[in-house]
Formats: structure tokens, sequence, C-alpha cells
């Protein structure tokens, strides 16, 4: 997650209150997003000259499918821990979390959700930290699963909460064209460093599926980017291309090597390449502008 | 650490252009775009009549011209160039696979550099909000602070780890040798090599700075940067009347420099003649840099006597041992009364001055880099630039000479060290490189 004080604006913009009022539901209220930034009215007019509902459903399709997927995984991993199988636990815990990082621009929309999930030790006070990082702690640190029981519990319903929210929740045009950036942001801020996952140092893990996230959206635009900006689309393709090449070296049996493997240089040429993809991923914005 | 003839006005190599706004920037700071060419030179007129372009929110700034210094030329800009305040040196990594890459990134970089250093955003800015600005934006309101930014390729742009990356391999200039080991060099790699090189110079440090961030941002995914370091010295404002700067260990530094304002001695020091070939280089120069760490905290518990000898300079007026000018020649075979020469004959100047034949033009900064984490002592020194026509005749022989017997040993060590092929100017329309890539 990103760092909770740093944190200005969500990633991507809910605006839950059309589809709120259509629904008639209002415990869901305290989940409004905040407001997105409104302050020009052209380019809310550009914004709307481009036709994004298609992308935007078949996005809405990948989060729903996703959220299931960490549904069902979560609860293996829920599982594991409350029957103490400390093992099992430690060989979903990472995988699991890949669903939940994918999306992790919607479930960050929504305020409280993402630090009950994904709260890192400090990002939060001691006495409200849950979620996955502490049941990190517990396996890789003191090595059990015992006193998580309750921890588990509270994770699943999340999950689960996560799940019903995203169903009605209203994607914005604007953020959804800078989600990939604010996704390859997260993996800056925190994955590169391995700050993520201090315990288990399955940080490539998120990585890799904070840059699937990215790739979902960019791909779901491609045709409209393209129409605007066919040079720009080219390049964002092939530094896709090369970020999923430096990252595949990484690869081990159906996952990634520990962190605690790469080189300060290797860690640096990660860095570079997620750089050099979020430049261009940037003037993404432009499929909203007249400009080219 | 200045050239000689500080305060003085630019070489006459290039004319020094107006700061004049296009026609296009003026729609653009009148926040129309390109709808607005359809109101033509009329509506363009009235929009000056009313004001509008005070009230547009412009990035633009009224540049005073003698801020402004003409990027294309003949050469490049910073070399001859009387020294700025502030420095900002980066060596970048090419990180793209193909030369057209390489020549690419020349391009937007020689546009860029063309307009940050007279003051104009890196870009234009669009309307669009829904993209990042095109310029980062600290220099907003800023004058163009004699900004120069000055490109060079290293060797390792020509073969790397004995590839020809870049099918460039037959165009390395021999002078663009390796530098040799030099005695008691104490090089750190974080602080070595390099591409390519750029240095920036301005008498704002903000300005210099915003260069080296528009540069790097605009070469993501094509180069990164290995490494950087920033500089300054006195500032113009803090002398108490024009001369020569001091370096860190309190003597002034650039006095024995040539003339830039003589062209001989700029052909026959700095600039690559048409007869030395290869052709792209003409009017480039070599630059070295080295980042030579001082031992402060040695030096300030050095003896008066010593330092001046370490030199073989008065401290105060910077005039050789023996003299009382500091601008007076260097005399090597004046004695004392015991027969000992004045300037010992290996302090500095002694060593680096040799028999006067071979010269360089240097261009340093000071350092300073927060503290040496182990020995808690200050990370200081000085950034050494240099410029010259072919090393291996000129910086290489010298710097042979200082490794090996200068006193000054004593209180530096070099840790940092690169050479670059600075290349020709570029003219308007062109771009720097355009003969190599
Ligand atoms: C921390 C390192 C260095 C310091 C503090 C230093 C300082 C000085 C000072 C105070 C002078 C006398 C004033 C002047 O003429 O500028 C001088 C002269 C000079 N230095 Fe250095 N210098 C350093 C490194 C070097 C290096 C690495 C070279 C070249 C290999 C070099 C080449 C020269 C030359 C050519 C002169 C002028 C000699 C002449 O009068 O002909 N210096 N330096």
């Amino acid at each position: 997650m990103t760092h909770m004080k740093k944190r200005t604006k969500t990633l991507i913009g809910l605006t839950l209150f059309t589809s709120l009022a259509l629904a008639g539901c209002s415990s869901a209220q305290d989940a409004a997003a905040p407001a997105t930034d409104k302050k020009d009215s052209a380019a809310q007019t550009q914004a709307q000259a481009v036709d994004l509902k298609q992308p935007i459903a078949d996005y809405r399709t990948y989060v729903i499918e996703q959220a299931d997927a960490l549904i069902a995984s979560t609860t293996q991993f829920v599982n594991a821990v409350k029957s103490g199988n400390i093992e099992e636990a430690k060989k979903l815990y990472a995988p699991t979390r890949q669903y939940y990082e994918r999306i992790e621009p919607i479930a960050e929309a929504f305020d409280n959700l993402d630090p009950d999930v994904d709260a890192r030790e400090n990002d939060v006070d001691a006495s409200e930290w849950k979620g996955f990082h502490k049941i990190e702690k517990a396996l890789w640190e003191a090595n059990t699963t015992k006193g998580e029981e309750q921890t588990a519990d509270e994770l699943l319903s999340n999950v689960q909460l996560l799940r019903a929210k995203v169903e009605t929740a209203d994607i914005e045009p604007a953020l959804f064209v800078t989600g990939p950036v604010e996704l390859l942001n997260e993996v800056s801020a925190t994955k590169v460093t391995g700050e993520e996952e201090r315990y288990s140092h399955t940080d490539l893990y998120d990585f890799a599926a904070n840059v699937e996230g990215a790739d979902k959206i960019f791909t779901l635009l491609q045709s409209t980017l393209k129409a605007h900006d066919a040079q720009l689309t080219d390049t964002i393709a092939s530094r896709f291309a090369d970020l999923n090449n430096a990252l595949s070296k990484y690869k081990k049996d159906s996952g990634y090597v520990s962190y605690t493997e790469l080189s300060k240089e290797q860690t640096k040429e990660l860095s570079q390449a997620v750089d050099a993809l979020a430049e261009p991923l940037s003037q993404m914005g432009t499929v909203l502008g007249a400009n080219k | 650490m200045e050239t000689k003839n500080d305060f003085q006005k630019e070489p006459q190599n290039n004319s020094q252009t107006e700061p004049k706004l296009s026609r296009r920037q003026l729609l653009k700071m009148a926040g129309v775009g390109g709808a607005g060419l359809l109101l033509g030179g009329a509506g363009v007129g009235s929009l000056f009549a009313t004001g509008a372009v005070g009230a547009a929110s412009s990035t633009a700034t009224a540049q005073p011209a003698a801020d402004i210094l003409p990027f294309y030329g003949k050469y490049q800009q910073g070399i001859v160039t009387p020294q700025q305040d502030f420095f900002h040196f980066a060596a970048f990594d090419i990180i793209a696979k193909k030369r057209s890459d390489v020549r690419a990134l020349f391009e937007k970089w020689t546009d860029a550099a063309a307009r940050i250093t007279q003051g104009q955003p890196v870009g234009d800015e669009s309307n669009n909000q829904h993209l990042p600005p095109t310029d980062t934006g600290e220099a907003i309101g800023l004058t163009a602070s004699k900004l120069t930014i000055t490109f060079g390729v290293g060797p390792t742009l020509f073969t790397k780890d004995g590839a020809d990356r870049f099918g460039l391999a037959s165009k390395r200039p021999a002078p663009l040798a390796d530098l040799p080991a030099f005695s008691a060099d104490e090089l750190q790699a974080e602080w070595c090599g390099g591409d390519i090189g750029v240095q920036v110079c301005a008498n704002d440090p903000q300005v210099a700075f915003h260069a080296i961030r528009n540069l790097a941002r605009i070469a993501r995914g094509s180069a990164v940067i290995r490494w950087s370091q920033a500089g300054f010295q006195r500032t113009e404002r803090a002398a108490a009347k024009p001369g020569t700067a001091r370096n860190l260990m309190g003597f002034k530094d650039g006095t024995g420099n040539p003339d830039v304002n003589d062209d001989a001695a700029m052909n026959d020091v700095v600039w690559v003649q048409p007869s030395e070939g290869p052709a792209w280089m003409t009017n480039g120069s070599y630059m070295i840099v080295r980042r030579i760490r001082m031992r402060i905290e040695e030096w300030d518990r050095s003896t008066l006597q010593d330092q001046e000898a370490t030199f073989g300079r008065a401290r105060i007026s910077g005039a050789p041992l023996g003299g009382t000018d500091e601008f007076e020649k260097l005399d090597l075979d004046k004695k004392d009364a015991s027969g000992k020469p004045l300037i010992p004959v290996d302090s500095h100047v002694a060593l680096a001055h040799g028999d006067g034949k071979v010269r360089i033009l240097r261009r340093s900064y000071s350092y300073t880099n927060g503290i040496d984490a182990k020995t808690g002592q200050l990370d200081t020194g000085l950034f050494f630039v240099c410029f010259n026509r072919d090393p291996r005749k000129q910086f290489v022989p010298m710097q042979q000479r200082l490794a090996k017997n200068d006193r000054l040993n004593e209180y530096i060590v070099h840790v940092g060290s690169a050479v670059f092929a600075c290349l020709p100017g570029a003219s308007a329309g062109g771009f720097l490189g355009q003969e190599l890539f």
C-alpha cells in the first residue's frame, strides 16, 4: 500500500453517489471516495468527448474477476492460518496478495479498506494494525499462526466487502487513465525497495501484480490511445516488454525469487525500467485531450 | 577556479541572440493554443493591447538579455564561457539498444537545451489537465541566469566491454582514449565513467538543477543518470570586487589559465582543429572531470609556509612565491639567497606548469557532499573540470607529473574520473552529434 501519511489522492476515483442513489443503499455512504479534481471545466468537457465507457466496463469486469479470485484464495489462506498450517499459509500468502495488488488502485479508493487489508507495521497505530502484513509478520518472524485467528477472519470479511463495493463503484475516466502510473508509483515507492514485504521478502510478487494491473488498463485503452498517438502507444508497449523481460529473470517455480536475492545493481535496473515505462505512461491522458 | 578575465564579455563566436518571443509562444501565453491561429495577426495584436499576455498563466519569463547566453553556434557553450557561479554535472549511461534511439535522444536534448538556456520552459505546455506538465516548473519566473549546457560522449559510447554497441566503434577518436591509471588514484566506481557527460553551469543553483532534472526526465527509457555532482564557487555578488575565485583550500584558483578571449590560444589549447579529425569532432573539445577529495582537516592544520610551498603561490595575493602580483609571470628559475628555487620544484604550480608549453583550460568548482560515513570527515573538495584538444598530449602527461611528485598529494585524493568528447556546436535546426550518430 502507499504510505498513508503521504497519500493525497486515491488512485482511481470512485464516485459512488450515482449508483448508490439508484440502488438506494445508504450503508455504503462512508465509502464515498474523495472528490476528484474538477478545476478545469474545459478538461472535463474534453474528458467526456472521448468515449471510455467500453474500456471502463471491461475494466470493471476484470476487477470483479480479480476480487472473486481474491476471496477464493484468501479463504484458503485464512483456513490455513486458523488451522495452524504454517507451511500452507506461507505458500498461499504471496499469490493471494497478487489478486489484491493487481487492482490496488480500486481498493485504495475505499478509504478504510486499504489500511485494513494492506497496512504495513507503522502505517497505522499498533492497536489498529490488521490485515495481510500482520499475519505476514507472525508467519515469518514468529513462525506461528497463533493469535492471528481474528485477524484472519476480519481479513476475509474485508476482502468480501471490497468485492461488494467494486460492483457499483463509478470509475472516473480521468483517473482510470492515470491508474497505470499510480500502480507503477506503488512499485517505485515500496516494492522495488523491499519495504512492502519486509518479513516474507515476496516483494517481487507484488511488483509483478502491480505491473499486470497497469498493463491491463493500458491494453484496454490501447486502441483509443493509438488513434491519438500511435508512437506513444508503441513506446509504452515496448517499455512494458522491457520491464516484463527484466522481471522474468527473477521468476522461480510458479512465482518469484526472494527480494533478498537481488543485488543492488539488479534492484537499480528494475527501478529504472519502472521509471522508463512510467514516463510515457504518464502521457496517456492525451486520450482525454484534444492535442495530437 | 574561474577562467581568467571573468566578468568580461562572452567571446564573439556566437552572435548574441535577442530573446524574442515567437508568435507561437505568444499564442501559448495567451492560452489560445492552436485555435488562436484563426484570429490571425490582428487577433494577436489585440491580445497584446489588452494586456491579456500578462494575465494569462504564462510560464515564460521576461528575460534580461545579459542573462542569456547563445546556445547555437560554432562551438558548444560552457567551454570558453566565463565561469558561472554554480555547477551541476551528470554522467549518463545509455540503456537504449539502437543507434537511432541515441540519435533521437540527442535531438530531443538539443531542442530542450536550446529552450531552457534561453530561459524558456523545456517544451510547450498543453492545456490538457490530464497530462503532467511538460516542464517541471521550478524555473518558472527565474531568468536564464547565464545557464549553459555542454554535452560530451564518453569512450563507452563507442565500445563497452569489447562490444561495438551502436556500430560507432570506428568513429571513436584516438584522443578519446581511456585515461591511464595514475599513481595514488583511489577511484571509486560510483564516481567514474559514463556514456555521456553533461555539464550544466548557471548563476543560480535551482536553474542549474532544473536543467539536469529535465534532461534526465527526457532521457527516461533511453539513458539513466550514472552519477552526478553539484558544485559551486563564490557568487559574483559575494565578491567585493571582481577577481579570481578561491578554492576550498583558500587559494586563488584559475590564475594561470589561458585567456578565453584569445582565439589563437583557444585554438591551440581547447578546440579540435579541422586537420586533426575525426570530422565530427572539429570545433569540439575533450573534457576531463576528476572528483578530487580534499583532506581539509589535515590541510587546516598545516602551516602557512607549508601551504604556500605546496602550491608555489602566496595565499592572499595569489602571486608566485617571491613575487608580488597575482598575474606576474611564473618564473621557476628564481632562486633565494642560498640558491634554492623560490617556487619549490615539487610544488603544484611548478609541476603543472612544466616548461609552460603544454596547457589546458581549467573550469573547476568546489563540491561538498555531507560527511564520509567512515571517518566522520567532510566529503568535500574540488570537482576538477578541464578542456583540451588532445588529452594524450595535454592533461595526461600533466597529471602524470602531478600524481608522481606533487606536494599537494598529501592533502588530496582523486576519487572520481571521466573523459568525454564534447561535440562541436549545433546550428539552429540541427542538433548536437548530428554528424556522429
Ligand atoms: C584538488 C586539486 C587541485 C587543486 C586544489 C588545485 C589548485 C591549484 C591552484 C591554487 C593553482 C594556482 C593558481 C592557478 O594558476 O590557477 C593551480 C594551478 C594549476 N593547476 Fe591545479 N589544482 C588541483 C588539481 C589540478 C589538476 C588535477 C590539474 C591537471 C592535471 C591541475 C592543473 C593546474 C594547472 C595547469 C595550473 C596552472 C599552472 C601554471 O601556472 O601554468 N590542477 N592549481
